[in-house]
């Protein structure tokens, strides 16, 4: 048996970040450790570390092919984790929710699916200027294979999707929207239910790149009406190597393979191989089935802490954190729009942000520094790289505190 | 490791103000370094005389090390025949990478002595390359002329 533990259910009230952090082992190890990269990868729990190890340890065994008691226990838990899944993105049906190994790998399942299948030239494709590059490198690919036309919303004077801009470039040949539900780069939230309204009146499919928002708000792919929801299982206190790809099982059920291989067909002769239905079409060879099961924990946990209050505690932390940081002189917090979340993006008169980067990891501060896989818009508003702190469950006012107080050392080091 | 010893004051002031920061009209010879991980980027103009560097300069953006390295490199070719540069490069890339350096030339010791601050970087896995780009593309421009080709240091 895995076992996962009870789940814990505190109001948004009680979240306790300390508490939370006891439960991940990576601060046990390094007590003096604060963590403000969980944009790029969260760190994971116990529960999900020895989820996966239990897994290993008693129920492993390829999925959908033995006869015998593992193999078919090891089924169970593989689809089980799809159907833990469906219940975080209140999907409809099971069969909508295709495991993948991360975000990446879902936006090129649909651009080389979906896309190369129902996309031709004279048709155009919209995404924003706040996208990562995963939702934009595939597109290029695409368009340069196919010969569509990408075009590209402007982000506005605060840092947010200029809507109107974005609603001036929809016309009756835009086929496809694909947008960031949360900017990773700045943290700028947007307005995906007026996107996807604006893009379906149109008739365009919607993507949503979900990895910013799901570890940390309340996602309902039913009533966002979004065709296509992605996020990636690293990013929500999961294993690496596994993500999970929604699309409406209408669209889905019209979407070919794009590998091929085991699992995924029904019956193969030399001369032809039919095709099992979604989600198991695009599930080829044998998948990450301890990650999914992995994921499937890591959701559980999080959901037992609570989206609601999840969100709470890091929409008061970033307000702290922007009140806190924009008090010291020299340092400017990059826009985000009308509301930030979780993530601050900043430059510091005088020290680039690798500088800085190295002086906070001295500090036992982990950050991000560069360009965050968003080169276009990091140029745009960043002077081409800022120093990013993204918060997670763990984090507190001490972190931020601590950030702030290293930054002021690193001003003092290179004032001379 | 202190970090006192990677941002020395020498650093510090040829980050902040690096000498020979201008780009060169007509150069024998030019190339643009860029580093994908973390986008520094710098462009290195040489202009010959035979086979000794009459000028070089550079322009560019990046961290203090990025900037502090290609300044202190500009200053110190200046004048250097090919050979002298290119043994400078290969005591200097192996002093940053840890490697075993080969034995410097004795006219070319206290340039290499004036490159010493730089070293600290070895110590930081992550920014080695920072202190090696100006170089890279110092050599790319010897190798590629007035092309201005694009060096990655990946």
């Amino acid at each position: 048996m895995t076992h996962i533990s009870p789940l814990r259910t505190p109001a948004a009230a009680s979240f306790d970040p300390r508490a939370v952090k006891r439960d991940f082992p990576i601060f046990e190890r390094h007590p003096r450790l604060v963590f403000l990269d969980s944009g790029a990868s969260a760190q994971k729990p116990a529960v999900v570390i020895d989820g996966i190890a239990e897994f290993y340890r008693s129920d492993y065994a390829n999925i959908h092919r033995g006869v015998y008691h593992l193999s078919a226990r090891s089924t169970e838990l593989y689809e089980a984790a799809r159907e833990r899944a469906r219940r975080f993105l209140n999907a409809g049906d099971a069969a909508e929710i295709v495991f993948v190994r991360g975000a990446t790998e879902a936006i090129n399942l649909v651009a080389n699916s979906w896309g190369a299948s129902f996309l031709a030239p004279g048709d155009e494709v919209v995404i924003t200027e706040l996208e990562h590059h995963a939702n934009i490198v595939p597109w290029q690919l695409l368009r340069d294979r196919v010969g569509f036309t990408l075009k590209v919303a402007p982000v506005d004077a605060t840092g947010g999707l200029d809507l109107a801009a974005f609603e001036a470039l929809l016309g009756r040949r835009t086929k496809l929207v694909a947008v960031t539900h949360l900017a990773n780069a700045t943290g700028a939230l947007l307005p995906v239910a007026a996107i996807v309204r604006l893009a379906h009146a149109k008739g365009a499919k919607v993507l949503i790149d979900g990895c910013q928002a799901a570890p940390r708000m309340p996602v309902d792919v039913r009533a966002l009406d979004c065709d296509f929801y992605t996020f990636s299982g690293h990013k929500t206190y999961g294993p690496t190597g596994i993500g999970v790809l929604y699309a409406r099982k209408a669209i889905l059920d019209t979407m070919p393979p794009w590998q091929g291989g085991g699992d995924m067909i029904l019956n193969v002769t030399f001369e032809q191989t039919t095709f099992q239905d979604p989600p198991a079409r695009f599930e080829a060879g044998t998948p990450d089935i301890s990650g999914a099961i992995g994921l499937a924990v890591a959701l559980d946990y999080i959901d037992g802490l609570g989206r609601e209050a999840i969100l709470a505690h890091e929409m008061a932390l970033t307000a702290y954190g922007v009140d806190r940081l924009s008090r010291l002189p020299g340092v400017h917090i990059v826009g985000a729009g009308q509301q930030r979340y979780a993530i601050l993006s900043l430059n510091v008169d005088g020290i680039h942000p690798h500088d800085l980067a190295t002086i906070l990891d001295q500090h036992h501060i982990a950050v991000r520094a560069g360009h965050h896989c968003a080169q276009p818009l990091v140029d745009k508003i960043g002077f081409g790289a800022t120093t990013r702190a993204s918060l997670g469950i763990y984090n507190d006012e001490s972190d931020i505190d601590a950030l702030a107080e290293a930054i002021v050392a690193a001003q003092k080091m290179f004032k001379r | 490791m202190d970090l006192r010893d990677l941002y020395q004051d020498i650093i510090l002031d040829h980050g902040q103000h690096p000498r020979n920061f201008r780009k060169q009209e007509q150069p024998s010879h030019f190339a643009n370094g860029h580093n994908p991980l973390c986008g520094d980027r710098v462009t290195v103009y040489v202009t010959l005389d035979g086979d000794r560097i009459r000028d070089v300069s550079f322009q560019g953006r990046g961290c203090a090390i990025s900037q502090a390295s290609a300044s202190l490199m500009t200053e110190i070719l200046k004048g250097k025949t090919l050979a002298e540069a290119e043994a400078l490069f290969a005591g200097f890339r192996a002093k940053v990478t840890g490697g075993e350096a080969p034995p410097t030339p004795a006219p070319l010791e206290d340039d290499m002595e004036r490159l010493e601050p730089l070293t600290g970087v070895k110590s930081y896995p992550a920014r080695v390359k920072c202190a090696t780009l100006a170089w890279h593309a110092f050599e790319a421009a010897l190798k590629n002329g007035a092309t201005g080709a694009t060096v990655k240091t990946e």
